[in-house]
């Protein structure tokens, strides 16, 4: 901020009055990107928490969900994301080295595989929303109408869920508390999941539909009667992981156009390449979370 | 800043340049399109003080209906939505934003020595942002109001008729998150990168300190409650079942993600107005404030902390008691650092030569009411205690004293010190003085009466206290307190009704500024009040921010100014 530095270095076009070099003003902008990209993983980390809470809470029903899902599609999809990466990475450093034509066109490949993991997203999604494995209350056998009270056999029981008579134990303690007879306690009728009953081992898992199997036969089995309580909510923890990250590949092919029209317009040379560089910290961090949310869902 | 001009006369001394920041460009575009953060940073202002006078009147309808017993003015479902929109502007529009964008973004590129934030074009995009999320939240009057209370918990969020308001609200929650993340990393990334040479981090004012440990309090917690909010608005739509135990959900989830941001939104709001006071007390007492490294560490302590307590909201939720044991003591470690502050505030008080003016009342009553707020905290964060108190008023006057007594008394009294650098004007000595003490009387009167309300059983968010549930004694014990404390809310409003005429009647008739009014040795009181548009004309004298022995007292200017006997600061280059 020197009233002096103005006049004295020359000062491009691109670097904004507050910056003194574009260094500085390129190290910033990293910096700040950094940042974004933490409040990112965050984003994401709730979930994968709730992912955590839920196959803790459920394994049964991961167990059971993760079959409907196809593997082989999950695994070019992998591959297309990691080869985008790689396309991108190498737009990177055209950009740096001013080589415009080389930025383009890695610019479009990564276009292309961003296109390519959402069409098969796309193929994907319509596969199961044309067996009604909708998340939650649009499952195809809808486990709860909204309108419905609590008493109408709800919640429905299943492994690992929580509605448990309260133990002898609890109840007898209150006794030896000595308390009033006149005074109300409430006990609580739901135990911590630890000590609930899981069902992973009773659940007949004999006739595993393979995903190569064809549709009828997978819709037949989400039907059949060992179907674990509550199966939708595999399917809800993976449509709002998958989808989220979805909407973040999304965004990133609004990013890319942008960055093509701003190397078409030849916005970018060695001197200044921000955008892009940002552009690919934010496009490989799209990349790392689905490499996690892979063998989450489809693998393990 | 690479160079400091020593044989030019020194900042403050000269006459103001004519041209400053206001001046600079005019038409309503120019502060609508603005890049420059003063200007974003006033806009932040007047658009927070609105949001604050709405939430104002949210609140005296609740005071309103509790003062009497039996229904006054509200019926029960309006009471609900009174309370619900009344803590939903106040967290989310007012007091998390409150110090950050509006002061911070005025004053720390200046006290930095920097010419604006790292990224002006995405300081302005988050005005808008917050712009957005406010119309979005207060627009829910309209498709059906909502009632679950500011903290949206399930199941009230996901199964009553509002279905509109509560999309609403979550959208808004969402955007107002970012415009709040935004923020943050600007700031994080100004301070790390703008700082001019010379201007290290121990040179820093305590204020920055404070700011930028509210960054990363902003950068890490915030994703949460938009993940959060994005989940409430899915179940609202779809009917998923994250947080529903009917479809295998778990509603408890939904608080633990909540408080996981809100339990450091809490120090998102009371951090900067910490740093506030810190500043307060010791340009106005005139004394080099006591333990600098000890405040700006606990600052980044507290930030730390603040994320491992979230559980003392979820005592009675069903945690299990292992958990209730570790979350307890961890919450008591949270007042190490907080006590910390207040003691060396205490220390840099003492033998200071105070001059009792606005700014510096509303740090004395920061003191008063911070300390009863954080000894209070510890009632709440004892199991044994909790159990008797959670969910009653004692909680509410718990927070009030916290946001209120401290968040935004410290706020009111950074706006008086900065008030004269923001506008060039001086407003009155008298007035201001007035207003503060009606606002601690009155303050006092309304919540300390809350803390006795709850410690007798009342309950936080009901609409009555009468009728069959009730015995007669509890109806009139806690008419009593209601009424005193309704009595205790009008003389408040008062006060701020005092401070809303005097300010902006100094717009217009205020004495004229000097650079320097108050004494202090931070940069932004060697720029001309109000600033030039490019803050300094002059490269500033960076050095010591507590070192007040360089300035001398000019009875023509009414301000102080650079010792004419020093050239430049000894160990400066
Ligand atoms: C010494 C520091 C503090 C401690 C030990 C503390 C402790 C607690 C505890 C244990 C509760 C839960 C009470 C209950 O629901 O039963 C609570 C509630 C609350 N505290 Fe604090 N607190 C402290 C400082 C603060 C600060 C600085 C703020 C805000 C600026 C704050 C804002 C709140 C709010 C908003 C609630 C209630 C939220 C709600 O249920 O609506 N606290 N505090
Ligand atoms: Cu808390």
């Amino acid at each position: 901020m020197t009233t002096t530095a103005s006049t004295t270095h020359d000062h491009p076009d691109f670097l904004a009055h507050h910056w003194d070099t574009p260094k500085q003003q390129f190290e910033a902008g990293k910096l700040g990107m950094w940042l974004f990209l933490a409040t990112e993983v965050l984003l994401f980390g709730g979930l994968f928490v709730g992912y955590a809470v839920w196959r803790g809470n459920h394994p049964e029903l991961f167990k059971f969900g993760s079959q409907y899902l196809d593997t082989t599609m999950g695994a070019i999809n992998t591959v297309v994301l990691i080869l985008s990466s790689l396309t991108m990475a190498w737009a990177v450093t055209c950009a740096q080295r001013g080589n415009r034509k080389g930025l383009i066109i890695g610019l479009l490949l990564t276009l292309a595989g961003a296109g390519g993991f959402l069409g098969i997203k796309y193929v994907e999604y319509s596969h199961k929303f044309n067996e009604g494995w909708f998340p939650g209350a649009y499952f195809y056998d809808k486990p709860s109408d909204r309108s419905r009270t609590w008493d109408d056999n709800l919640p429905v029981p299943g492994a690992g869920q929580l509605v448990v008579p309260v133990p002898d134990t609890e109840a007898r303690s209150i006794e030896e508390l000595g308390l009033p007879a006149d005074i109300l306690v409430e006990i609580s009728t739901v135990v911590p999941p630890g000590q609930g009953p899981s069902g992973l081992e009773e659940l007949a898992l004999t006739d595993t539909v393979h995903t190569d199997d064809h549709a009828e036969h997978e819709m037949h089995a989400l039907q059949r009667e060992d179907r674990p309580a509550n199966a939708h909510m595999f399917f809800n923890i993976y449509f709002m992981m998958t989808g989220l990250h979805g909407l973040h590949v999304l965004g990133g092919v609004g990013v890319m156009i942008w960055l093509l029209i701003g190397a078409v317009k030849g916005r970018f040379n060695e001197k200044y390449f921000t955008p892009v560089d940002l552009g690919g910290l934010y496009w490989h961090i799209v990349d790392l979370i689905w490499i996690f949310l892979f063998p989450l869902f489809y693998l393990i | 800043m690479t160079t400091i001009d020593t044989t030019k006369p020194t900042p403050g001394a000269e006459t103001p340049p004519v041209d400053n920041y206001l001046t600079h460009s005019s038409g309503i575009m120019s502060w609508l399109g603005t890049l420059d953060h003063k200007r974003i940073g006033v806009m932040y202002l007047v658009s927070i003080l609105t949001a604050f006078f709405l939430g104002g009147m949210f609140a005296m309808l609740v005071r309103l209906e509790l003062m009497f017993p039996g229904e006054q003015i509200l019926s029960q479902d309006q009471y609900n939505m009174a309370f619900t929109l009344h803590g939903v502007i106040m967290v989310f529009l007012v007091i998390i934003p409150s110090v950050p964008a509006s002061l911070g973004n005025f004053v720390l590129p200046i006290m930095l020595g920097a010419k604006d934030v790292a990224f002006p074009r995405l300081n302005l995009f988050s005005y808008y942002l917050w712009v957005t999320g406010a119309v979005l939240a207060v627009s829910t009057v309209f498709f059906g109001g909502v009632d679950t209370g500011w903290t949206l918990y399930v199941p009230y969020s996901t199964t009553g008729t509002e279905m509109n308001g509560i999309l609403l609200l979550t959208f808004a929650v969402f955007v107002l998150g970012f415009s709040s993340i935004f923020t943050g990393i600007n700031f994080i990334v100004t301070i790390h990168r703008l700082r001019p040479p010379g201007m290290t981090w121990f040179r820093m004012p305590l204020f920055l300190w404070a700011i930028y440990a509210t960054g990363i309090l902003q950068v890490m917690a915030t994703p949460v409650i938009g993940i959060t909010v994005a989940l409430l608005a899915v179940e609202r739509l779809f009917g998923i079942g994250i947080f529903d135990p009917a479809l295998g959900g778990d509603p408890v989830l939904f608080q633990h993600f909540f408080w996981f941001y809100s339990h450091p939104a809490v120090y998102i709001m009371i951090l900067p107005g910490m740093g506030i006071i810190s500043e307060l007390i010791s340009v106005h007492s005139h004394k080099h404030i006591f333990g600098y490294k000890f405040i700006a560490f606990s600052s980044v302590a507290i930030a730390i902390f603040s994320f491992i307590v979230w559980g003392h909201h979820m005592f009675l939720s069903g945690q299990s008691p292992l958990m209730n044991v570790v979350f307890s003591a961890i919450t008591f470690s949270v007042a190490i650092p907080s006590a910390v502050k207040v003691f060396n505030w205490l220390a840099t008080l003492y033998k200071g030569s105070i001059s009792f003016n606005t700014p510096m009342l509303y740090a004395l009553s920061f003191l008063v009411l911070f300390t009863i707020s954080g000894l209070t905290g510890l009632h709440l964060g004892t199991l044994a205690t909790d159990i008797h108190l959670h969910d009653t008023y004692f909680v509410v006057a718990h927070f009030h004293y916290t946001m209120m007594g401290g968040a935004l008394i410290a706020m009111i009294g950074g706006i008086h010190h900065w008030w004269p650098k923001i506008t060039g004007r001086m407003y009155s000595e008298f007035l201001g003085r007035t207003a503060c003490g009606l606002i601690f009387v009155g303050f006092n009167l309304t919540f300390f009466t809350q803390f006795m309300l709850g410690s007798k059983g009342m309950p936080r968010r009901y609409h009555d206290y009468d009728g069959p549930n009730w015995t007669p004694e509890a109806t009139e014990l806690f008419g009593t307190y209601h009424f005193w404390s309704s009595i205790g809310s009008f003389v408040m409003a008062a006060g701020f009704f005092l401070i809303a005429f005097y300010l902006l009647h100094s717009l217009f008739r205020g004495k004229k500024a000097p650079a320097n009014p108050w004494g202090g040795r931070s940069l932004e009181w060697q720029c001309a009040s109000p600033p030039p548009h490019d803050n300094f004309s002059e490269p500033p004298h960076v050095g010591d921010p507590y070192d007040f022995t360089v300035l001398e007292w000019d009875e023509q200017e009414q301000g102080y100014h650079w010792r004419h006997d020093l050239k430049h600061e000894p160990g400066e280059a």
